[in-house]
């Protein structure tokens, strides 16, 4: 088994008295894919928001390349190398494309880098083959291509975790396959961490599987030995309930 | 930005900055003082802009911070016969130290919340003009002592009771207020505060401390409303406290929604066009707020992006 880059101890998220995350110990491997799955509601969007600070932990601990970074603020898990794709899309509409990825570009600059602008901005345009693009208000572009800018600034970000929160939702089929492409080529450089809730994305991708339940981890293993769980299947089916 | 853009925005400045300052010598008396007015206040609208338009917080207080630079000046004059630039610096850091701390207390909210918490400071400043009546001189504030109408500085004498140096001392302080803003928009810092503008939490996620960028907008324009207040105050030789009033907290707004909020020059034309109003029509009628207050709903329901925004938009792409 690779290092481990991330880890969690009995982390907890609490909203008044529902239990959204509620003791997941998890552990993630270095230059590894892992696939969160779950049924509505199972906690995976609270679980990654608490990963990457955008959502305070009500109890339990985050180590990040042996560093405690529970209590750090977002910006400085960014400026340690987590990047955060949003589950909904987040971009600067009004902005052009490449102004999009610029402010990406910079913000790498903050972790002290140097950083060659124009060319980082065209390495991550180039990624998601949106160069031709680069022109055109964000917010003008079709939605598939928004998520794409999305992900672009994720990469512009050169992070060493890469958390991507549902980004084949609303893709078409050849949108999805170029994604699966994109992704593994992202993964020679950056661990991944993906929700997703397209069962074909996750076993073409995923090298383990991570099974959330209630906020618990339900199962964990590889696609096969996800595909096989009884347990899986009840939680997903609601049989046995 | 590019270098061509900002050039371009650069030649805009200077040509507008020569027309003013030729401007006195042309026009008759009554509009170089009225002229000096709207540089001052101008001061104060491009202070509130940095906020507002730069990084898109609207403050509802600012009076506060004009108050603040108007009376810290005016009281170190009046009570403690301090010069009249050491007492402009007064009025500038008095407002700074208030920015810092209003800054820090109300950056913890967000929106609706951060209206009412900035309009709630003020109100608690403009109480304490009132309460402290004695330091103050309260609703019939202080008329500044003789001294304080003149000063020497690298070794000439400024004459305050002259309207061509008031029109020249407002001329330099908007100068370098203009200047400021052409820098920060320019910079990396514009660049930072309007990402945060357009998308915070996306901006937070690319990794910048969105709440230190905040503060700092809160603090360049705190200290350059108190500019405006402070020479406000120093120019015209009076203090009072309609200035920590909500009144000039909403005229604020009111001119930087007009002039184009977020634009360079907006504040001055918004301010301009809104004095020249008000004094038209308080030769006419006592009710002129009440068309400031029509003027506002106008603007905000059908005229969100103001005068510039709006020419910005339709014609002009690159102008700042």
């Amino acid at each position: 088994m690779a290092d481990v880059i991330l880890r969690t101890e009995g982390l907890k998220r609490y909203f008044g008295g529902l239990h959204a995350v509620d003791g997941v110990d998890f552990s993630l491997g270095q230059g590894e894919i892992r696939a969160i799955i779950g049924p509505n509601g199972a906690g995976k969007t609270t679980f990654v928001s608490l990963l990457a600070g955008r959502t305070p932990v009500t109890d339990g601990r985050i180590i990040f390349r042996g560093e405690d970074i529970t209590r750090l603020p977002a910006f400085r898990r960014v400026r340690r190398g987590i990047a955060y794709t949003f589950q909904i899309t987040n971009i600067y509409p009004k902005l052009t494309v490449a102004e999009n990825i610029r402010m990406a570009v910079l913000g790498h600059t903050q972790r002290g880098d140097k950083v060659d602008f124009e060319r980082e901005t065209l390495a991550a345009l180039d990624a998601v083959e949106l160069a031709h693009r680069a022109d055109i208000r964000a917010g003008e572009l079709a939605y598939g291509h928004q998520r794409l800018v999305e992900v672009a600034m994720g990469l512009a970000l050169s992070p060493t975790l890469l958390i991507l929160d549902e980004p084949t939702q609303g893709l078409s089929d050849s949108e999805i396959a170029n994604f699966c492409k994109l992704v593994k080529r992202i993964s020679a450089t950056a661990t991944i961490l993906l929700i997703e809730h397209n069962m074909d994305v996750v076993m073409q991708l995923a090298h383990s599987i991570t099974v959330l339940n209630r906020g618990r981890t339900l199962a964990e293993g590889t696609p096969a030995e996800i595909g096989a769980n009884a347990e899986v299947q009840a939680a997903y089916l609601g049989t046995g309930q | 930005m590019t270098p061509a853009i900002a050039r371009r925005n650069f030649i805009l400045l200077v040509v507008v900055l020569v027309a003013l300052f030729l401007l006195q010598f042309v026009v008759p008396d009554y509009y170089v003082l009225t002229i000096t007015r709207i540089m001052t206040l101008a001061v104060f609208a491009i202070g509130y802009n940095m906020l507002l338009g730069y990084i898109g917080l609207m403050s509802l207080g600012h009076a506060m911070f004009f108050a603040a630079g108007l009376y810290g000046a005016g009281l170190l004059t009046y009570h403690f016969g301090i010069a009249v630039p050491l007492a402009f610096l007064g009025g500038l850091i008095t407002a700074l130290l208030l920015a810092l701390v209003i800054g820090f207390l109300s950056l913890r909210t967000q929106r609706v919340s951060f209206m009412i918490v900035t309009l709630m400071f003020s109100q608690v400043g403009f109480l304490m003009t009132l309460y402290f009546a004695d330091a103050t001189g309260g609703q019939d504030g202080l008329k500044l002592p003789h001294a304080a109408r003149s000063f020497q500085l690298v070794g000439l004498t400024f004459d305050l009771t002259n309207e061509i140096v008031r029109f020249n001392l407002a001329f330099g302080l908007l100068l370098v207020a203009l200047a400021i803003s052409f820098f920060i928009l320019v910079s990396r810092r514009g660049r930072i505060f309007a990402a945060i503008r357009e998308n915070e939490g996306r901006t937070e996620m690319l990794g910048f401390n969105v709440f230190a960028a905040k503060l700092e907008a809160f603090l360049y324009s705190g200290a350059i409303a108190g500019a405006g207040g402070a020479a406000y105050g120093l120019l015209d030789g009076y203090v009072g406290s309609t200035f920590a009033s909500i009144q000039y907290s909403i005229e604020v707004l009111l001119f930087t929604l007009l002039g184009g909020a977020g634009t360079l020059l907006g504040p001055l034309i918004g301010v301009a066009l809104m004095t020249t109003m008000i004094d038209r029509l308080s030769e006419v009628t006592t009710a002129y707020l009440l068309v400031v207050g029509v003027v506002l709903i106008v603007i905000v329901l059908w005229f969100p992006k103001g005068i510039l925004g709006t020419i910005r938009e339709r014609w002009l792409p690159w102008l700042m």
